[in-house]
Order: C-alpha cells, then sequence, then structure tokens
C-alpha cells in the first residue's frame, strides 16, 4: 500500500492531536510503523488512515484514492479494515467465537453458518480452539489480543490497524503477541502498526513514520530510519528507548 | 455463624430466615403491648375478607401494568436524553428533572384534580395508574442513563471498528451490556413502584390500602386491617427485594 497525508490536522477536545501532519510512503509497503512518544499523535494518525476517525483539515490518501470527511462514507471504507488496539476491544457479554462472528453476520452480511465457520477457523489459525465458548474475562490478556486479532482478520480486510496491541501485556504474552503480527507480515498482510516495541518495529518494519507533537518528523524506509535517524527527537526517543532493552 | 465483613452479601436463605424473625419479633412486640388498651376484632375484619384480597388484587394490577409501561416510558426518556435533536433532549431530561423534584403525591393531585377530571379523559383507576408510570419512568430514564453511561469509550470504538453503525452499537453492545447492570437498581425501583402505588388512595381507587381504610372506618378497627395491609405489600415486595439482591450478585461475578 501507499499512504499519504497532506497538512491534516484533527482536533480532539481542547488538543491539536494531528497538528499538520504531512507525509508520503513509497509504493507496496506491507507494514507501516508509527513511532514517536506518547502524545506525539500515533493513535489518532492510526484512526485516521483506517477511517475510524475523520480528518477536520487536510487530505488523506490510500493508494492513491481520497478518504472521505463524511461519517456515512467513513463507515463503508471503515468496514474494509480491521483494528486492534491495546485492551478491551472485545465485547465482554459475548463469547470469543460470538465476538468474531457476530460482525461477519450483522456488518458483512454472512450466513449464519458461513461466519461460524469462519470465526472457528481465525480463533483456531490464533491458537483459540478450544477457547471459543469463553467470555474475554475468562481469557488471559494475551488470549483476548489474539480474539481481537481473529475478529479484525475474519472478515479479510485490505488494512490492519494494530494501536500498541502489546502495551498491556506482560513480555510473555507481548511475545505470543509479536509473533502473529510477524506470522502476518510473513503472509502479506498489510499492517499499520502503532508501537513501543523499537526491536520489533526494526524487525517487521517497511516504512517508518515517526511523530511528535501532532507532526510528522519522519517518514523513511525501516531500515534507513533505524540506520540513521535524521532527527534529533528521533535520536532521542530510540536513545531512550534503547537504553534499557 | 461466621462474622460477615461490610462487604459480604448474606445468603439469600439467611436474609430470608432474619426477616421472617424479625417481623416474629415485630409482632411479638405488638402483642405484649397492646392487649390491655386495645380491643382485637378480627372478627370483623375477617368479614371482609374478600373485599380486602380484591383490593389486593386491584394492587397487583396497577403495579404490573405501572411497571410495564414505567419501563417503556423510562427508556425511551433516555432515549430521548440523548438524542442529536436539541429540543427532544431538553424536553425529555426537563421532563425527568420535573419529575423527580415532586412527590408523587403532588403529581397524582394534580395530574387528576387539575387535568385528568376537568378534561373528563379517563377513569381514576387509569389516570392513577398512567401517573404512577409516569413519575416512575423518570427514575427508571436515570438508571438506563446512568448504566448507558458507565459502558466506557473504549466499547464504544470497539464497536465502531467493526464496524457497527449506531444502531447497531445500540443493539448489539451498548443496550445488551447496560441491561445487565441495570437490572439490579431497575429491580430497587419496582419495589419503590408497589409501595407508591399505596398512593393512589387519594385519588378514590380501591386499591388495597383505600380498601383497608374504608374497612377501617366501617368497622371501627385499625390494626386489624394495618396488620394485614403491611403484610400485603412485604408479600409482593420482599420477593422483588430477594430478586434484586440475587441479580446484584450474579452480575457483581461477571465483571
Ligand atoms: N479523546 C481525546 N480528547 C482530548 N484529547 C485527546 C483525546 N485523545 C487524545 N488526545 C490528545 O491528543 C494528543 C495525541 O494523542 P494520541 O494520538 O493518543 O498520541 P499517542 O498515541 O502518540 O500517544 C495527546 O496530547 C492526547 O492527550
Ligand atoms: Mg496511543
Amino acid at each position: 500500500m501507499r499512504l499519504e497525508a497532506r497538512e491534516v490536522v484533527k482536533v480532539l477536545g481542547k488538543t491539536r492531536a494531528l497538528d499538520g501532519a504531512s507525509f508520503s510512503t513509497g509504493d507496496q509497503q506491507k507494514v507501516v510503523t508509527l513511532l514517536g512518544p506518547s502524545g506525539g499523535g500515533k493513535s489518532t494518525l492510526l484512526r485516521v488512515l483506517g477511517c475510524l476517525l475523520v480528518a477536520d483539515e487536510g487530505d488523506v490518501m490510500v493508494d492513491g484514492a481520497h478518504l472521505p470527511h463524511e461519517e456515512k462514507e467513513a463507515l463503508q471504507v471503515r468496514r474494509g479494515n480491521g483494528f486492534v488496539f491495546q485492551g478491551y476491544n472485545l465485547f465482554p457479554h459475548l463469547s470469543a467465537l460470538e465476538n468474531v462472528a457476530l460482525p461477519l453476520r450483522e456488518v458483512h452480511g454472512w450466513t449464519q453458518e458461513k461466519a461460524r465457520m469462519r470465526a472457528l477457523e481465525m480463533l483456531e489459525r490464533l491458537g483459540l480452539a478450544d477457547h471459543h465458548t469463553k467470555r474475554p474475562a475468562q481469557l488471559s490478556g494475551g488470549q483476548q489480543q489474539r480474539a481481537a486479532i481473529a475478529r479484525a482478520l475474519a472478515p479479510k480486510p485490505s488494512l490492519l490497524l494494530l494501536d500498541e496491541p502489546t502495551s498491556a501485556l506482560d513480555p510473555v504474552m507481548t511475545g505470543e503477541v509479536l509473533d502473529v503480527v510477524s506470522e502476518l507480515a510473513d503472509v502479506g498482510q498489510q499492517i499499520v502498526l502503532a508501537t513501543h516495541e523499537v526491536s520489533f518495529a526494526r524487525k517487521v518494519s517497511d516504512w517508518v513514520i515517526f511523530l511528535a507533537q501532532g507532526k510528522v518528523i519522519e517518514s523513511r524506509p525501516a531500515t534507513d530510519f533505524f540506520a540513521n535517524p535524521e532527527s534529533q527527537p528521533a535520536r532521542d526517543y530510540l536513545a531512550g528507548l534503547g537504553r534499557y532493552r | 455463624m461466621a462474622r460477615l465483613k461490610p462487604t459480604d452479601t448474606p445468603t439469600g436463605r439467611q436474609t430470608a430466615l432474619w426477616t421472617l424473625l424479625w417481623l416474629a419479633l415485630a409482632a411479638l412486640v405488638l402483642w405484649i403491648v397492646f392487649p390491655s388498651t386495645y380491643r382485637w376484632h378480627w372478627d370483623a375484619f375477617w368479614q371482609y375478607k374478600n373485599l380486602f384480597f380484591r383490593g389486593f388484587l386491584t394492587m397487583l394490577g396497577i403495579s404490573l401494568v405501572a411497571m410495564v409501561l414505567s419501563v417503556l416510558v423510562g427508556f425511551s426518556l433516555m432515549l430521548g436524553g440523548r438524542a442529536p435533536w436539541i429540543p427532544l433532549r431538553v424536553a425529555a431530561t426537563g421532563y425527568v428533572t420535573l419529575m423527580r423534584g415532586t412527590p408523587l403525591l403532588v403529581v397524582l393531585l394534580l395530574g387528576y384534580y387539575g387535568v385528568v377530571s376537568p378534561l373528563n379523559l379517563c377513569s381514576a383507576l387509569v389516570a392513577g395508574t398512567a401517573l404512577l408510570a409516569l413519575f416512575e419512568a423518570a427514575y427508571l430514564a436515570e438508571i438506563f442513563r446512568g448504566a448507558l453511561e458507565s459502558i466506557s469509550a473504549s466499547q464504544r470504538e470497539a464497536a465502531r471498528a467493526v464496524g457497527f453503525n449506531l444502531i447497531q452499537t445500540y443493539r448489539f453492545v451498548l443496550i445488551p451490556q447496560a441491561v445487565r447492570r441495570t437490572l439490579p437498581g431497575v429491580a430497587g425501583e419496582l419495589v419503590s413502584l408497589v409501595k407508591s402505588s399505596s398512593l393512589l388512595s387519594v385519588l378514590g381507587i380501591e386499591e388495597v390500602t383505600q380498601v383497608t381504610r374504608l374497612l377501617n372506618s366501617r368497622n371501627y378497627t385499625a390494626l386489624e386491617g394495618f396488620i394485614p395491609l403491611a403484610l400485603a405489600y412485604l408479600a409482593v415486595t420482599l420477593p422483588l427485594t430477594w430478586w434484586a439482591n440475587r441479580l446484584e450478585r450474579r452480575f457483581a461475578y461477571e465483571t
């Protein structure tokens, strides 16, 4: 995929969460990673790219197509994407199976039987074959995130958007989830990932967008970015994280 | 018996046992205090047990109809209070605020003698039931609103993220979760509705409180009517209370 943004502004409450963000990735990027300090605007940019939020000003393009500014059209584009957030994304009153199957039926119009088969297949692929009747509260944090990934992937989204999917997890569970993400990248799933796991980002990313204070500071191929960060904020950020890992 | 911490809830059976014990004790106290000064005329009251029972059924009927109505109206008021159209929102929240600030007795008197009776709209029974429902609906609307707002922003976002539109978000995510959180509060409010129905006696409706007052004045009795009256209300409210407590315990485990 190719992602582009021109002077994007998004105001949340009183904060300019995105404050004139502009960038353009190369063509055919499979995994685009958003890096930067907390509060820099990663989550907001990820939501705008996935059409979960619409920009107040500016222009966003995915593979050359402009993202809509109308909520109704945004919903249609959003339905072609899959999202996973930090935590609490599953619906707590539904079983893991129903969490995956319900959107297939109600949003994507699949039949009861087809949705159920697909949900079982996805849960099995994510190592949750024995847990499909459980409610989210009965699953570990890592299992919950894998179920959330199963739900996001089930309708075969063109874009999978992951917003710090491991930051609420302990190191073992983090490993479980990152393994899944890197397998998805290997089979060619298009991914936009916001994360603080820099060593993982270095391994899977094709392109890096570095954000701070609502602006894009660097937008470069991942190998270039990690080998030689150009800006001082990016250097500070990598050095700061590198100190303890 | 093990000592309970303030946060522990006793089992249903324990609660039932202690409630009965306290009732028995209250009866005993009445028995000891009154025999010298009070002449019991149970037979005079017993004669009219059928009238009393009919009053009891009227009370049950009023309560049931008002319960159903108040849940429907309360739910609509809550939705109205969240409507994107400002006039509707103001009307719904204003109604809830006014009702909650007015005593039921005043609502009944004003509603019946001020509106229903002069316009000859309907019988006192129908008017009283409707007014009771409209009154309780305001409280239920607040309970529903609280439950809905307690569902976190991340659940709303998750619903949007899987592609649900606004109606689907309410139908599949918000309302099912809100209902679970609402049930204990609603059950408690229904208990209060049953008790409040006794105020309908001021409109001359022959529900159980009014019947008891009529029988008492006819037979020159008092406690012979009021004691059965208290028991009649408890027969309805205690099971409701136990049910509410059970729901509360059950949903405490789920989250
Ligand atoms: N719902 C919101 N209301 C108000 N301000 C918000 C909201 N969400 C995020 N912000 C603010 O917007 C800025 C960017 O946030 P975010 O995109 O979440 O950054 P990041 O994901 O990089 O930590 C921050 O200053 C944050 O406090
Ligand atoms: Mg974030």
